[in-house]
């Protein structure tokens, strides 16, 4: 049976990095006597992967693993006992199961949606929401490209950054007000939050520091026509169930989104 | 708890933060208001290292216990913080509450080996507390030095206002109640230590004068006041079993150096290795009760979710009950569980363990014969004979195993050139026994890795008379070894490694030093010396500038025969075992005669006046 976790990290927790984070969730397995399923061989491991990982320093409302389980109780009970023996700093949001010939979440990692704040003491974008409106306004929609050159470990690269930015825009409060934005992220045309940063900070002249800012993650999506499971009957079925789901939008007057969250593609056990 | 001791531009500026960040899994939560006692426990070299040693999570765990008093943990910083922490001025803290390790009532720092000395004088230096014992005020932190280099603490003296010797469980509680009682009654540093050092196994240093003769060595070791007690006794846990064991061990983050639940099963060793300290300072051997580990080992799977557990202890073949334990422990495998073997002797039964729980493909037999020839082995008293060596392998070859590691000592007392090259020669005897079996039932070559550490005498062993060498012999010595391989018939099949023997060199005047040699340590930590254990950071030329600039001769405290009547640093402390035993075992070592172990036969090391453990089990 296949499950997808979702997680929230902050606090301390956000020096962290990624690859300790698995380990972490390798033993809270453990510790919640969850029946997650084991490799075969000498050294069995659990069958459990990571959506996007996180970059140390960043917290995050919105992260995902998936883990396959031989048997599984409710899903508010194993959020229960997991949350049970989680840190100060980790807290577990979701547990849903998924088709049995999902995905892996890390195939579908199409964008996510980040919050970025000046850090106390540090220099804001902006006095006012309205003026890091203008602000925004002037870098993303007034310019038909944004330029900007990667270095990578064998060369610089220089790439346009708009078509990868989805959405970006002031938010939060007079005084402080930060930066939303949805990039595009995954295997291709990861796009971290801090290259937009740079490019904004450039643009508009401010020195840019990439510790003066806190990056939050918010959300990990998939593409919304993008099949999320294999396999010629469940494609069928998934279909039917995205016919279902653009009608309940239409049905309450909405759009249906180009994005879901991971975790929308699986349900909860009861 | 989102108050960090460092800003996030230090924590992201600098490798792994996770190492300063706290907030591990089963760490211990208190509000510091609410206790009369803050601890900080210090193992001072970087967390991974200090995260994977049982003796703290232990002492943390039964500290902690106390509703009085919060134990919290502080390690070395990496040298790239260490760098900051000097520029910026900030103060040492905890990783608990982050606290100033200076604000503590205590810092107790274990002292594990000889090669972290100058990473104590970090600790104390970060910590923005004087180095020197005797320039502390009322406003220091009491520093407390515990664990096996406390059986000669003489030259970290200094450094330290006391040392507790022995085994932690049985004094702390005394001294804790002690400890507050006089804070109560507005007690200054001085008159706790004058009360504290009646306590058995306590030793406060700056108690004890001592003179030296005209050819540097000890004349007199006393106590300054009558009523300083003139000898210490260490402290013993006879009861192993009713005792404090960590049933929620912290966990990491970072993946420390023993990722892993560790079950310490007993503690001291029969066998009476001559060159083993270990051997000789936790006598008498003493075994926990089956039950017990099987209730520790469950309860500490699931309270850290560790995918692996190992069994601690100094000869766990020893351990009478370890068929029963090892029977139960194979039944976690169904969970995911690894089981990591510690040395096991080689027999049918560790070989079937062994094929349960590793990829007998990959993995490799581990025998320390730790001389090459009968002879020398017999002045070590290393039981282990070639006939059990070659059967062992010859057992594992034909179970499947390939791959054989072989670990020796060179530069043992009375070692010739024919024991050195006995060492390549038993590889090579190894690698026949393999090529014995025929061709179709072998898959391929196999490989004999032969790793030669350089021996160290140390106290409380009946080597601690015995002379070391020269730098430049101890690479001699590994050369013989060396071109001795290139010889052999299976020459393809063996390798040899090596170290430097320059850290050998400090061990020695370290191990067995007196008083006098604390300034050289000093003296190079201010010469930037730090992480001496870590090749990248050791600089032995500055070592040897130490040494110099202090007028501190290396050739006094290596190579030198101590004398039988000589009165040694370490003397006025009592391990159990008699100096007159260390002697008996000493002539016996010179004339390679061997000494059988305490379950075979009692031979009086003095261990039996703690009345228990094997001691016991020859009453009848």
């Amino acid at each position: 049976m296949n499950i997808r976790i979702k997680f929230g990290k902050y606090g301390v927790m956000r020096f962290v990095g990624h690859l300790d984070v698995m380990r972490y969730f390798q033993k809270a397995m453990r510790r919640a006597n969850i029946d997650i399923a084991y490799s075969e061989g000498y050294s069995p491991h659990q069958i459990m992967s990571f959506a996007a990982p996180l970059g140390v320093g960043v917290t995050s409302d919105g992260e995902y693993f998936d883990i396959e389980v031989n048997t599984s109780s409710s899903s508010q009970e194993a959020m229960e006992a997991l949350n049970k023996v989680m840190v100060e700093g980790i807290s577990i949001l979701e547990y849903k199961q998924l088709p049995d010939t999902a995905k892996t979440s890390m195939s579908l990692v199409a964008a996510a949606d980040y919050l970025v704040c000046p850090k106390p003491g540090c220099r804001p974008f902006a006095e006012t929401l309205l003026e890091l409106q203008e602000k925004v306004h002037a870098f993303y929609e007034g310019q038909s490209e944004i330029c900007i050159t990667k270095q990578t470990k064998k060369r610089e690269i220089q790439m346009d950054l708009k078509p990868l930015i989805y959405q970006m825009k002031a938010s939060g409060k007079d005084g402080n007000p930060s930066l939303f934005l949805r990039v595009s992220t995954g295997s291709n045309d990861n796009v971290k939050p801090e290259l937009v940063l740079e490019a904004f900070c450039h643009f508009h002249g401010i020195s840019y520091d990439a510790l003066a800012f806190q990056v939050h993650r918010l959300e990990v999506y998939a593409k919304a026509d993008e099949i999320p499971v294999k396999g010629e009957k469940e494609r069928k079925a998934y279909e039917a169930f995205l016919v279902k789901q653009r009608q309940s939008y239409q049905k309450e007057g909405k759009e249906f989104p180009q994005f879901l969250p991971l975790g929308e593609l699986g349900w909860d056990i009861k | 708890m989102n108050n960090l001791a460092l800003s996030d531009r230090i924590l992201m500026s600098v490798d792994k933060p996770a190492r300063y960040i706290g907030n591990e899994v089963n760490m211990v939560r208190k509000n510091p208001e609410d206790v009369e006692i803050r601890f900080a426990m210090c193992f001072p070299d970087v967390y991974e290292i200090g995260m994977s040693h049982l003796g703290i999570q232990i002492l943390y765990d039964m500290f902690n216990q106390r509703d009085d008093v919060y134990c919290e943990r502080v390690y070395s910083p990496w040298s790239d913080l260490h760098k900051i922490m000097k520029e910026e001025q900030i103060p040492l803290f905890t990783l608990e509450t982050q606290s100033p390790v200076c604000d503590m009532d205590f810092l107790g720092i274990t002292i594990q080996y000889e090669m972290c000395y100058t990473n104590i004088l970090q600790i104390l230096d970060l910590s923005h507390i004087p180095m020197l014992a005797q320039e502390r005020t009322d406003d220091d932190p009491i520093v407390i030095g515990g664990g096996p280099c406390t059986y000669n603490p003489e030259p970290l003296a200094d450094f330290f206002d006391l040392f507790y010797i022995g085994e932690g469980e049985t004094m702390y509680d005394t001294l804790f109640d002690l400890y507050i009682s006089m804070k109560k009654q507005g007690g200054t540093r001085k008159e706790f230590l004058r009360a504290v050092c009646k306590l058995p196994g306590i030793y406060v240093p700056s108690l004890y004068e001592v003179s030296y003769q005209e050819d540097g060595t000890i004349a007199s070791f006393t106590p300054k006041y009558e009523d300083v007690p003139p000898t210490i006794c260490k402290e013993v846990q006879m009861d192993l079993t009713d005792t404090f064991y960590p049933r929620k061990p912290l966990v990491p983050y970072i993946k420390a150096t023993q990722d892993r639940v560790v079950l310490e099963i007993q503690r001291g060793c029969i066998r009476g290795c001559r060159f083993c300290q270990a051997g000789m300072i936790y006598r008498p051997t003493r075994e926990r009760d089956v039950e017990m580990l099987k209730e520790c080992a469950r309860d500490m799977l699931e309270s850290t979710g560790h995918e692996e557990i190992s069994l601690s202890s100094l000869s766990s073949s020893d351990y009478s009950k370890l068929k029963e334990l090892m029977n139960y422990l194979i039944n976690f495998r169904e969970k995911g569980v690894n089981i990591s073997l510690p040395s096991l002797r080689i027999d049918a039964f560790s070989l079937d363990v062994m094929s349960k729980v590793q990829d007998i493909r990959k993995s490799s037999l581990t025998f320390a014969p730790e001389a090459g020839s009968q002879r020398l082995r017999d002045v070590i008293n290393k039981g282990l004979t070639e006939d059990v060596i070659l059967e062992g392998a010859g057992l594992a070859f034909a179970g499947g195993w390939q791959k054989v590691k072989l670990y020796f000592m060179l530069g043992l007392p009375t070692e010739t050139e024919e024991d050195m090259k006995e060492i390549p020669r038993l590889a090579d005897r190894i690698a026949r026994r393999y090529y014995e079996i025929p061709k179709e039932q072998r898959s391929g070559k196999c490989q004999i890795t032969i790793s030669t550490s350089f021996f160290v005498p140390k106290p409380f062993t009946p080597f601690q008379w015995a002379s070391m060498h020269p730098k430049e012999e101890y690479l001699a010595r590994a050369r013989v070894v060396n071109e001795e391989m290139k010889e052999q018939l299976n020459r393809k099949s063996l390798k040899y490694n090596w170290h430097e023997a320059d850290v050998t060199v400090l061990e020695g005047v370290f191990a067995r030093g007196d008083r006098r040699v604390g300034q050289v340590l000093q003296r190079a930590y201010e010469k930037g010396c730090m992480f001496d254990a870590w090749s990248e950071f050791f600089d032995n030329k500055k070592w040897m500038e130490a040494f110099q600039e202090c007028g501190i001769s290396i050739k006094f405290y290596n190579q030198r025969e101590r004398g039988l009547d000589e009165i040694l640093p370490w003397d006025f402390i009592d391990c159990g075992v008699s100096k007159s035993f260390l002697k008996r075992e000493w002539q016996h070592a010179l004339k390679g005669e061997v000494t059988p172990n305490c379950k075979i036969q009692c031979n009086g090391c003095g261990a039996a006046k703690f009345e228990g453990g094997v001691c016991l089990e020859h009453q009848n």
